[in-house]
Formats: structure tokens, C-alpha cells, sequence
């Protein structure tokens, strides 16, 4: 499989402290990447730096062979290279049909497609989206009013909207109660199959991690740890070692 | 009578009252006109600071530049501007209604043209800015148009202008205001009901509610400002035109950028009415209206504390306005349901 996200040795420091340090990292296409490191160990900052949020200080990161690195947000979400957010992000105000609608990718879209209605295929689809993540029966309510849990599920299915080429999701099924982390597993293994979207995914639940990735990168202390296999990883002392605090 | 019977008998009796008010009421035709205005104020801040949650209190710009631009296209057909501008008094002229209507025709152009124009380069300048920034930016930019304006004597300077006299009697001249100024509203109402069905409100919204979030999916987020606020500036600006010429003379502080009356109350109204909704804006400013006009008539020395009062009963405890009042108290009404099927099979079994 060939690697449709390349990220060579990126640094990025907020003043004094080095949040990632020469960081390479590649996802590979049509696959599920895992993301693991103890808490500020500089996930996040790696996927903020990858869709654009904040510039890096050195380093190059390659979104199908072409640097993206100096790119802004959503300019690197129109080339099809998506984010969920840790702390979830919806559009609170408006309910859950209309937070679909407008997840539509903006690839294409010109000046004046800013004036065209809504089409059929996009409600339909929008609906069919929210039916795939359970949420079909609350599509009418304000996305505000959702639980928290639904709320990242609208995320989930939103992102999917977007026909993104490589998800990342940031944390999926933090602050999701177990019977549904079941369920969310499920779905991000069906978009992945059927959909053909590559993930890239930061988690701390090491059962969910461990199930879903085909190949993990362990961060600590900003720099890489330990990359390989779920299995692998899980019987590297050194991965243990961070998490237990002995790094 | 179904819903769309009862939509269309409310259009039809708000277009008639608009149409019979000044000859039922010919006494308070100034005032109607003055409604229509504030509703085309509420409308038009209510695209920025309620669709978009760009709270901007210098929207009054556009209406002033949109003044000045029509006055001056107005003008420069028939003289030479700085020596109009110049005169003491009003200059005699006499011309009659094709040259008084043609000039009004290319003045509202011009001023929705400068209007559109101002917004663009002020939006790459402010747009940089989020929350209370913007609203602090955007009203200090206000005030600067005023001064600006007030130094550049080319247009009249702080003296002001006197704009063209009106060929016909008095009579027509408040006629022929009341009915420009109710056909922009008019205009206004129909182009955003039109606008609010389109994939633009949703973009537009969505920025309201995460910006970040919606950078993150990809909306070109700029270019969605930049358009709605040379859309909201391209209404106030032929509104200024027309109000320009009503007024009859032109000053910076007063008339052309009154931030302190017009430029708040067009808030106020959006915020009374509900934000962020077609008619709340236009509930607000037919509230706001008579309310102001029943306190200068009765409480006269005291307006202004009831309009304080009004605005802090509105901040500190009715933030949702009116509509969003209604849309809580019955959301059925607004189609705020839970559906008990769960899914799409179920509900075309239902619907069967």
C-alpha cells in the first residue's frame, strides 16, 4: 500500500516548549492508522499541524505527493483531508438534517453555487448518512440539543458528508458510554471498507485502537516512540513504559 | 385554510396596508415611511449579526456612503460638485421629473455600487476579527466615515448638502418616499426569503455557530463574508440614496452615519424581533418603531431612558427576541420534533 499522508521529520514548538520533534509518520491509502502517546505527548499538535491549523517549523508533510504544508485549513479540507475535532464541533443552532446539508465538500463549489438550493440527492443522502450513524429519528432537533454522544456520532456522519479521501479523528469515542464505542467501532470499519476513506486515528482506548488499526505510531514526549504492528506495539516494553510514566 | 392559504393572506394584507396606510393615515405618512426604513435596517443587520453572528455596528456606513454617492451622482450631472457643494444655500434650479427621477435611478445605483465597494475592501480589513473585536472594529469605523466625510469638502464637508428639490407639491414628495422606501423593504424582504432557501443561509449559519468548525469542512468562509456584507451594504446603500434625497439635506453626523441612533437601533430591532430569522427582524422593527414613536410623542424628555430601559430588559432577559421566544414555548409549531420512526423505510411505510 502506497502512503497517501507522508510526514518527514516535522517540529513544531509553542515558545519554549517542543511539542513534536522530527516526526515521521506515514498513513497509509485505504488503511486505519492508529495515533497513541500518553497525554501531551503531542498527538493532537501532529494532526493540527497536518490540516493546517498552525504552521511548523520544519519538516514537510505530503497529502498525496504534494507538499500541503503551507496551505491554510480550508484549503487542505477541500483537497479532501478532513479533521474531527477532540472536543466535539457541531453546528449548535441548527438541527441535525441542515448540519449535514452544509457538509457537502465545497471542492468545486464557485461563487455562485452559494445561491443554489438544495438538491435532492444531498438531502437523501444526508439522510441515508444519519440513518448509517443512528441518528435518523432525532434529524429534525436543533444539534445543540443532542447528547454528547450523539453529538460526535453528527460529527462522525458529517465528516462522511464531506467525502473526505483521509479522515482524521481526533479522540472518536472519548466520553462515548461502551455500548455505543461497540457500535461506533463498527461504523468506522464500514466507512472504511465501503466508503474507501483512509483513517487516521488518535485514541486512548487501547481495546478500540488495538481492534481497529492495521498500524500504530506511539508518540511520547513529542518525539516518536515506536511504530508497528497493534501487537507489536502492544508488547514493546517501551510503549508500556510510557504509559506507566517510566519514559 | 391551510398554511400556505394563511401565508398568502398575510402578503396579501401587509402589501395592501402598505399600499392604503398613506391615505388612511395621511397624517402619519412620515412615520410609515420611517417604519419601512427600519425594517429594511433590521433585515439588513440581521444578515450579518443574526445569520452569521457577525455582530458589526457599522453597518450605518453603507447607508451613508450609499448617501453621498447618489447625492453626488445626482449633482455632477447637472453642475459641478465642489462649486454646488460650496453654495451657502441651495442653489435655484428647476427641472422637472425625468431629469429629478433619471437622477434618482442612477443615484441608487451608485450608491448600492459604492456601498458593495466599501464592503469589500472593509471586509479583507475587519474580517480578521472575531466577537466583541469585530463589533468594536466595525463601530470605530463608523464614527471615522463620520469624521472623514465631515473633512473632505469636496462633498460638502461638515456643512452638509442640500439635495436636489423635488419637482412635484408636498404632498406627492411625502407620497412619492413613502412608496421608494416601501418598495426597498419590499425588495429587501422578498430578495433574503429568496436568499434564506438557499445553500448560502446553511454556510452562513454554520459560521455563526464554529467558525473553526466550518473552516475545518472546507466552506470558503471569506468569500461568504465578503458576500454578505456587500449584500447587506448594497440594500443600506440604495436606502441611503432614497433617504438622502427625502431628507433633503445631507450632513455626515446626523443623517449620513447616525451611529449612535439609526446604527443602534438597527441592532436593537434585529435583537428584539429574534435574530437570526426571516420575520423576527421585521417584528422588532414594527415593535421598536412604535414604541419610540409613542414615547417622543408622550414622554417626551424621557425617550431615551425608555429606550435604555428597552435595551437592557432586552440583553439581560429576553436574549432569544420575540420569535425565538415563540420557538420555545411551541416547537411543534416549528417543526422541532422528535420522530418516533427510525428509519427512512419506516416513515415511507407511514406516510403510505
Amino acid at each position: 500500500m502506497s502512503s497517501i499522508i507522508e510526514i518527514k521529520d516535522v517540529s513544531k514548538a509553542f515558545g519554549g516548549v517542543i511539542a513534536n520533534q522530527s516526526i515521521s509518520v506515514n498513513v497509509a491509502e485505504g488503511g486505519i492508522t492508529g495515533l497513541i502517546g500518553p497525554n501531551g505527548s503531542g498527538k493532537t499538535t501532529l494532526f493540527n499541524s497536518v490540516v493546517g491549523h498552525h504552521p511548523i517549523d520544519e519538516g514537510s508533510i505530503k497529502f498525496e505527493g504534494a507538499e500541503i504544508s503551507k496551505l491554510k485549513v480550508p484549503q487542505i479540507a477541500r483537497l479532501g483531508l478532513l479533521r474531527t475535532f477532540q472536543q466535539t464541533r457541531i453546528y449548535s443552532k441548527m438541527n441535525c438534517v441542515q448540519n449535514m446539508q452544509i457538509s457537502i465538500p465545497h471542492r468545486n463549489s464557485g461563487l455562485l453555487d452559494m445561491f443554489r438550493g438544495h438538491s435532492p440527492e444531498t438531502s437523501d443522502r444526508a439522510l441515508e448518512l444519519l440513518e448509517f450513524v443512528g441518528l435518523y429519528s432525532k434529524r429534525n432537533l436543533i444539534a445543540g440539543d443532542l447528547s454528547f454522544g450523539q453529538q460526535k456520532l453528527l460529527e462522525f456522519a458529517m465528516a462522511l458528508m464531506n467525502e473526505p479521501k483521509v479522515l482524521l479523528l481526533d479522540e472518536p469515542t472519548a466520553g462515548i458510554n461502551p455500548t455505543l464505542i461497540n457500535g461506533l467501532i463498527d461504523r468506522l470499519k464500514l466507512a472504511n471498507e465501503q466508503f474507501g476513506v483512509t483513517l487516521f486515528v488518535i485514541e486512548h482506548n487501547m481495546r478500540v485502537i488495538m481492534n481497529l488499526a492495521d498500524h500504530i505510531y506511539c508518540l511520547a514526549h513529542g518525539e516518536l516512540l515506536a511504530e508497528g504492528k497493534p501487537d507489536d506495539i502492544q508488547n514493546d516494553q517501551r510503549v508500556v513504559d510510557a504509559y506507566l510514566g517510566a519514559h | 385554510m391551510s398554511v400556505s392559504q394563511k401565508t398568502f393572506l398575510l402578503y396579501a394584507f401587509i402589501l395592501l396596508g402598505g399600499i392604503l396606510a398613506p391615505f388612511v393615515f395621511p397624517n402619519y405618512i412620515a412615520q410609515f415611511a420611517t417604519l419601512w426604513l427600519m425594517i429594511l435596517f433590521a433585515l439588513t443587520w440581521d444578515m450579518m449579526g443574526g445569520q452569521m453572528g457577525y455582530n458589526s455596528l457599522g453597518n450605518i456606513i453603507f447607508f451613508g456612503v450609499g448617501m453621498y454617492a447618489s447625492a453626488v451622482v445626482q449633482i455632477a450631472r447637472l453642475y459641478e460638485v465642489a462649486e454646488y457643494t460650496s453654495h451657502s444655500g441651495a442653489p435655484k434650479v428647476d427641472f422637472g421629473w425625468t431629469e429629478y427621477l433619471s437622477g434618482m435611478g442612477f443615484g441608487i445605483i451608485a450608491g448600492a455600487l459604492a456601498a458593495i465597494f466599501i464592503a469589500v475592501i472593509l471586509g479583507r480589513i475587519v474580517f480578521g476579527l472575531r466577537g466583541p473585536y469585530f463589533a468594536i472594529g466595525t463601530l470605530g469605523a463608523a464614527i471615522a466615515a463620520g469624521e472623514l466625510v465631515g473633512a473632505w469638502d469636496y462633498i460638502g464637508g461638515g456643512g452638509g448638502i442640500t439635495s436636489l428639490p423635488f419637482p412635484g407639491t408636498g404632498d406627492e414628495r411625502s407620497l412619492f418616499f413613502y412608496f421608494a422606501l416601501f418598495a426597498l423593504a419590499l425588495l429587501t424582504f422578498a430578495f433574503l426569503k429568496w436568499l434564506y432557501s438557499r445553500r448560502y443561509v446553511l454556510a452562513v449559519n454554520a459560521i455563526r455557530d464554529d467558525e473553526d468548525k466550518a473552516e475545518a469542512m472546507g466552506i470558503h468562509t471569506l468569500r461568504y463574508k465578503t458576500v454578505t456584507w456587500a449584500m447587506s451594504a448594497s440594500f443600506l446603500g440604495m436606502a441611503g440614496a432614497v433617504y438622502g434625497n427625502m431628507a433633503g439635506f445631507i450632513e455626515p453626523l446626523e443623517v449620513a452615519f447616525p451611529t449612535i441612533t439609526f446604527g443602534i437601533f438597527m441592532v436593537l430591532m434585529a435583537l428584539l424581533g429574534g435574530k437570526g430569522t426571516l420575520w423576527g427582524p421585521v417584528l422588532g422593527a414594527v415593535v421598536f418603531h412604535i414604541i419610540k414613536e409613542f414615547t417622543w410623542t408622550h414622554f417626551l424628555g424621557w425617550q431615551w431612558v425608555a429606550l435604555g430601559m428597552l435595551i437592557i430588559i432586552n440583553v439581560a432577559y429576553f436574549q432569544q427576541g420575540i420569535l425565538g421566544w415563540a420557538q420555545e414555548k411551541w416547537p411543534d409549531f416549528f417543526g422541532l420534533t422528535v420522530d418516533e420512526s427510525d428509519t427512512r423505510e419506516a416513515v415511507e411505510e407511514a406516510s403510505k
